[in-house]
């Protein structure tokens, strides 16, 4: 037992990646629709005032919203942010101005990015029209991005039923995060361990447990683990279940057996798989060792080590 | 004769408050490593234990490090067992502190441990944050929060009510101040630096780090005796704009303005004995990440330069997400603890562009007594 020293910080990269699938409300899946034609569609709110974008219910009556109207593709900046590094996912890959563009026949401003040569070129007030994407799906990007264009401001609505063929009813939004992730001290410590085949544990100062892997912290006693404390290699069976069901891209044959083990020194169970004994061999106090596989940075599995059972009496804590 | 609803028939205070210092990586620790020495701080300060407690609160947002139910790892620095009432808020901390003053009001509790953590380092915050926003809309076209902020500081410099230069003396006061803040990320004046998006220099922005806070509320004769002078929280209220940013008026925070008039942020002080001739509030700390919000939130609140904004250095000197708002009225309650204000204004604020806010108005016992 010795304290834990400090040991160089692990990292790795961590991606956290999923595509949200949404369904649209009746007025969405209209803009969206409308968007792919090149139609640009607004809402009536109980006061009057179109909304561009439009949402399904008044925002401030919370009223049910359906009544359309097809807007202009031409509009006005009201506020405006030159971006002079676009980021992964923004709409342009050169510089450009972030713009907030109230359509004409709208009363609300509707977010996205304007194609400009430069911050000079960018003012308040400015007029700008819609510049279509190429392949248009029923969706915000539809709008590939706007751009400068001179006209006068006709702020008329026309009435508009919304109704278009093949409507969309859903969009797919993917997002993706990159991370860096690292583990903090303990889990360092343990990870670290793990390389050399030994697994570590950090005892509590209060309580005294001993946690496998260490988090860091002794969630009864709400204090530091500090001391480190090298466990197993050998443990015990506390509880197991059998798993008949494959798992994805898992090249384990069924039925096999996932145990809770509780590493000698141990002041809790880890879990691991059970390999080498038929499964319905494995028994509560099972003696078992880990067996590592060359390259692997964790045990592959845990077998008999040949030792007779355990006395439930020294392992019925850990359960 | 009707009771006022905004005056609670229990006094509840906050008694005890400790942040970490907040840094920009925290790489050698995890969340709960991070988060723990506060939590040991505040009970330390108040010589409570967790069995002491009546309710936990938390605030914290897995998003921030990429880490699923990182809020549940972090109770294991509270020392959760036997088990304990406990709640958490993926929001700001100061929403945990305002679901815990709830509670204290109730009576199903005298004492709260309310605390926040954010590593904002594993991860880009300026996209994390894109995936708070309407995901029909706005989150496919990953407008940042320093875009979103940038579009409002422009609508402000239009409006006339700032301009570059009054934003520059904003961020320099808040890291003048900080040079006070032993705690604070960016201590001491710096330059502007390059636009990061205009009219947004990296000086109107706030640092990105990590860091934790927590703060004990304790109710009417407990928290006198775990405190010499404990901040009394006179009021507390919250509010929520439209998520779309397009409908809002962006350089008003109407949401500021009503959470503060239900706070009573606006009333003459009403503690036990009244604090006649007292101005409404001496000091307010408010929860602006970038210089522009802060024009917008002395507008809403209608501070005057008698008012001290932001000692602390506010959150241009420290930002870690989900705990700068708690700190705020941390800080707040500190400068109280230590007889430097008889009566502050704290705010937290959530969502791009303040979309919505909170505001809390602390009080200390008239030194007379």
């Amino acid at each position: 037992m010795s304290a834990a020293p400090v040991p160089d910080t692990l990292r790795a990269p961590l991606v956290v990646e999923f595509p949200f699938t949404r369904s649209l409300g009746p007025v969405q899946s209209a803009f969206l629709t409308g968007l792919r034609e090149r139609t640009v569609l607004g809402v009536r709110a109980a006061d009057g005032r179109v909304l561009v974008p439009p949402v399904e219910y008044d925002p401030e009556t919370a009223a049910e919203l359906r009544e359309l109207v097809e807007v202009g593709a031409t509009g006005t900046v009201t506020t405006w942010a030159w971006n002079p590094e676009p980021r992964a996912g923004q709409p342009l890959t050169t510089p450009f101005a972030w713009v907030l563009v109230r359509l004409d026949g709208a009363d609300t401003t509707l977010l996205h990015a304007l194609d400009a040569p430069g911050p000079d070129a960018v003012r308040t007030g400015m007029r700008v029209r819609v510049r279509w994407a190429t392949e248009r799906a029923g969706a915000i990007t539809d709008i590939a991005c706007f751009e400068p264009y001179e006209s006068a401001d006709v702020h008329g609505t026309r009435p508009h039923d919304g109704v278009f063929d093949d409507p969309v009813g859903g969009i797919v939004a993917p997002a993706r995060l990159d991370y860096t992730y690292s583990p903090g001290r303990a889990q360092t410590g343990y990870l670290q361990a793990l390389t050399e085949r030994k697994t570590v544990g950090e005892r509590c100062p209060s309580c005294t447990k001993v946690y496998v892997p260490p988090r860091g912290a002794c969630p009864t006693c709400g204090v530091a683990t500090t001391d480190r404390v090298e466990v197993g290699p050998r443990g015990t069976v506390t509880t197991f279940c059998i798993v008949n069901i494959k798992a994805k891209n898992l090249d384990i044959e069924v039925p096999y057996v996932y145990a809770h083990i509780a590493l000698d020194g141990a002041g809790l169970a880890l879990h691991g798989r059970i390999g080498g004994i038929p499964y319905d061999q494995v028994r509560m106090g099972l003696r078992v060792e880990p067996v590592w596989t060359e390259g692997s940075r964790y045990p592959d599995h845990y077998r008999h080590c040949g030792e007779p059972d355990a006395d439930y009496d020294a392992y019925k804590e850990l359960l | 004769m009707t009771p006022d609803p905004r005056t609670p028939d229990r006094e509840v205070a906050i008694v005890a408050f400790a942040q970490t210092v907040h840094r920009r990586r925290t790489d050698e620790l995890s969340e709960v490593e991070m988060l723990m020495p506060v939590l040991h701080d505040v009970l330390r300060q108040t010589g409570l234990k967790t069995s002491d407690i009546g309710f936990t609160c938390s605030g914290s947002s897995d998003y921030l490090a990429g880490r699923a139910f990182s809020f549940t790892m972090a109770l294991d620095g509270v020392g959760a067992w036997p088990p304990i009432s406990e709640s958490h808020v993926e929001m700001d901390g100061a929403w945990a502190l305002y679901e815990a003053w709830v509670k204290l009001l109730t009576g199903q509790a005298d004492t709260a441990l309310v605390y926040a953590y954010g590593k904002s380092s594993p991860g880009s915050v300026r996209d994390v944050l894109t995936r708070q926003l309407d995901p029909y809309y706005l989150a496919p076209l990953w407008p940042d929060s320093v875009a979103l902020a940038a579009l409002q500081a422009r609508a402000l410099i239009d409006a006339g009510h700032t301009d570059e230069p009054a934003l520059a003396s904003v961020a320099a006061r808040s890291r003048e101040d900080a040079t006070a803040n032993p705690h604070a990320q960016l201590p001491g004046r710096r330059p502007q630096g390059d636009y990061v998006v205009a009219p947004l220099r990296t000086g109107d922005c706030p640092p990105v780090g990590d860091g934790a806070a927590a703060v004990v509320l304790a109710v009417g004769d407990t928290a006198r005796a775990l405190c010499a002078r404990p901040a009394w929280i006179r009021g507390m209220d919250h509010r929520i704009e439209a998520h779309a940013l397009g409908l809002r008026d962006l350089t008003d925070s109407p949401s500021t303005r009503l959470a503060a008039e239900r706070a009573g942020a606006f009333d003459l002080p009403h503690g036990p004995q009244g604090m006649g001739g007292a101005p409404n509030v001496d000091t307010a700390e408010l929860h602006a990440p970038f210089s522009s919000q802060e024009v917008v939130l002395r507008r809403a609140l209608d501070l005057d330069d008698g008012v001290r904004v932001n000692p602390s250095g506010g959150a241009l000197a420290a930002n870690p997400m989900m705990a700068a708002g708690l700190i705020r009225l941390g800080e707040a309650a500190a400068r109280i603890h230590r007889g430097a204000s008889d009566r502050a204004l704290a705010h937290a604020t959530s969502g791009p562009c303040l979309q919505q806010n909170l505001v809390a108005v602390l009080e200390g016992d008239s030194r007379a007594r």
